[in-house]
């Protein structure tokens, strides 16, 4: 009982996990909490679906499911297609909203405000497409393993474990061990510094940009894959990745990974003890009380106070 | 014909009103104090929902009502969102300026989450029904009716209006403004930066509370569904399009939105085949949200802006006082 709701935890902590590095990369980097970032969820999964089915309409082939898992070749890629198209649409609301507002130097509460308007568009023009009906990858119902201890999982499930922790690992390479991750940390220190020292900071937030989009995808197209596609996920995704990133140290890729199991966990287990409708309030007790005891989250270094 | 062209204005302008109460709130908030307030929904709820509890009749199957009058329901939902407000507040307020966002965001997901699962308390998804209407003993003359309603409802909003300028002008005032434009300076001069914006996101809070209150006892019936973001996004517009900072220019956005809102409506479901009616919902708060981006973008003061708060004697000097035009409504750097 207790090891399935573990299991469950993870699985479901591994997406939040995937978002919320987004997340952290994004409000370190460009200095604000991108409300919009649950749509860049929503906005791939829906990406992944177009591509999918284009796909398989052109070559039957590619549909036909890869063992053990529900989907065939077509998926994987799809998926990087809405990563490549997710990024696009990060870069193009930027070029849009956010660079002009940065440009006059606006407040940070300005951009987060103009994020909260940009995610009212982009959530509500996917509801006026699809209609709020929820739409699936495929139609087949997977049937789940069984490991010792009656514990149950679909491969699919497993997979998005394995996806989350290595795409965390080589991310984390990424920023400490490359040029262009030594770059992006040293924006997010002082983006004046930077640029004083020779780094091209707009380069930079694209950079940023394109990942956070990337990787908001990949959590939506996991989250499609083993729940639904709706135009409402990224928005009930958005308060567990805010607290998963406060949680993990804003900036900490493996911080938010971490913290996105810790919510994940602490879902499962509401959703055990007290009842599935009150799933929602964890990551709002997860935040009430990493904002209490430790603002600055697990692996952050002071951030949390408002003079930074 | 004319008759009810009347009541009907009637009816859209008590809405209307009811929103920019709540607008006046989030104005001391954001406009006054540069605090940015996501989950102004979960506040009007909780203002509704006490002043609910408190005045309805008894039932069997939830706590209470209690039966109590009219007033004190009011007066209960502006303590009880004054309250929650302060509590929200006081776990961000001297953390990151937009971990009060996440806070008040998550807050009015937990409201909505309690609304519909506390179903002792709330009713559940059914909501809470019968509350007192004002003037009920003369609703079988409807013209009358709505137009007393509507004259409860500008006492309350001249009310809160006027309380609002006179305490805004007050030294009280001038602080909130002065921290929102320079923090540091504000506490160099011994200014508790921290205190006053908590007092100035309670007492928004319990403005919000009030009108969440105001509404439902005109409506006479609330439920889980009146309370969801887009009544937040509604309200952020309001708010921006009338000019943060600026009171009258609140209650002025609250009646323009709203009629822009009412009418897109209309225009955007007489256009679209009647099988779309969902998808023009859609469309109507896509095109809110793109409206939001644009007027950040094109037009940051609003219609009608902040007046000038310096003195006069400043204004005579070219350059002094530009600061405060240059900078509305917390475009001052705070990050």
């Amino acid at each position: 009982m207790i090891a399935q709701a573990i299991l469950d935890g993870l699985i479901n902590g591994a997406v939040i996990g995937l978002g919320a590095v987004g997340v952290t990369l994004t409000y370190s980097i460009l200095r604000f909490a991108n409300f919009a970032h649950g749509e860049l969820v929503s906005w791939g999964a829906y990406f992944a679906f177009l591509v999918n089915i284009a796909l398989v309409s052109v070559f039957v082939g590619l549909g036909n499911p890869i063992a053990p898992f529900s989907f065939g070749w077509s998926l994987p890629i799809s998926l990087v297609g809405a990563m490549l198209l997710a990024a696009a649409l990060a870069l193009l609301v930027d070029a849009l909203l956010f660079g002009p507002l940065r440009r006059r130097n606006s407040a940070v509460i300005i951009l987060v405000m103009a994020s909260f308007g940009a995610a009212l568009a982009l959530r509500n023009l996917l509801e006026f497409i699809f209609t709020s009906a929820p739409l699936y990858f495929h139609s087949s119902l997977q049937i789940a393993m069984r490991f010792p201890g009656g514990v149950r999982a679909t491969p699919d499930q497993l997979l998005a474990i394995g996806a989350g922790l290595v795409i965390a690992i080589v991310l984390h390479v990424f920023l400490t061990r490359t040029p262009t991750g030594r770059a992006m940390r040293a924006v997010a220190e002082n983006p004046q510094l930077a640029g004083v020292a020779g780094i091209d900071v707009r380069r930079v937030i694209r950079t940023v940009w394109m990942l956070g989009a990337a990787l908001a995808a990949v959590a939506g197209v996991f989250s499609g894959l083993l729940v639904q596609i709706r135009p409402q996920m990224g928005l009930d995704l958005l308060l567990p990745l805010f607290a998963a990133s406060i949680l993990g140290g804003i900036g900490s890729v493996p911080g938010a990974m971490l913290a996105g199991i810790i919510v994940g966990l602490g879902e499962a287990f509401a959703v055990r003890l007290v009842g599935a409708e009150w799933r929602s309030a964890v990551a709002f007790v997860v935040l009430v009380a990493v904002l209490l005891l430790r603002p600055q989250g697990l692996f952050g270094a002071g951030k949390g106070s408002r003079a930074s | 014909m004319m008759l009810d062209l009347l009541s009907y204005l009637a009816f859209f302008m008590t809405m209307a009103l009811s929103y920019a109460i709540i607008c006046l709130g989030l104005n001391v908030q954001w406009g006054q104090t540069g605090l940015f307030n996501v989950g102004v929904a979960g506040f009007v709820a909780v203002g509704a929902y006490t002043s609910a509890l408190l005045t309805t009749p008894e039932v069997a199957d939830r706590v209470g009502g209690f039966g109590m009058p009219t007033v004190v329901g009011w007066l209960g939902a502006a303590l009880a969102s004054g309250l929650v407000s302060l509590a929200v507040g006081a776990l961000t307020i001297r953390l990151r300026a937009d971990y009060l966002a996440i806070a008040t965001f998550g807050f009015a997901v937990v409201v909505q989450l309690c609304a519909l699962n506390l179903e002792g308390l709330t009713g559940g998804p059914f909501g809470i029904g019968f509350i007192p209407r004002p003037f009920a003993e003369l609703a079988g003359q409807p013209l009358l009716f709505s137009l007393l309603n509507l004259g409860l409802m500008v006492v309350l909003v001249l009310g809160v209006y006027l309380a609002l300028e006179r305490l805004l002008a007050s030294p009280w005032g001038r602080v909130l403004r002065a921290i929102r434009e320079d923090e540091t300076a504000a506490i160099a001069l011994g200014k508790p930066a921290v205190r006053f914006r908590l007092q100035a996101f309670a007492l928004g809070g319990a403005i919000m509370g009030l009108a969440g209150a105001a509404q439902g006892h005109f409506i006479g019936f609330i439920a889980p569904e009146n309370y969801v973001p887009t009544l937040t996004f509604q309200v952020w517009a309001m708010l921006i399009v009338g000019g943060s900072g600026n009171n009258c220019g609140a209650i002025l956005g609250a009646v323009v939105v709203w009629a822009l809102w009412a009418l897109s409506g209309m225009a955007i479901s007489g256009v679209l085949p009647s099988g779309w009616q969902a998808r023009a919902a859609a469309l109507q708060i896509a095109l809110i949200g793109v409206g939001l981006c644009l007027i950040l973008v094109l037009r940051p003061r609003g219609l009608l802006g902040e007046r000038r708060t310096v003195s006069r004697h400043l204004l005579r000097l070219p350059t002094a006082g530009s600061p405060i035009v240059k900078s509305p409504a917390g475009e001052a750097k705070d990050g």
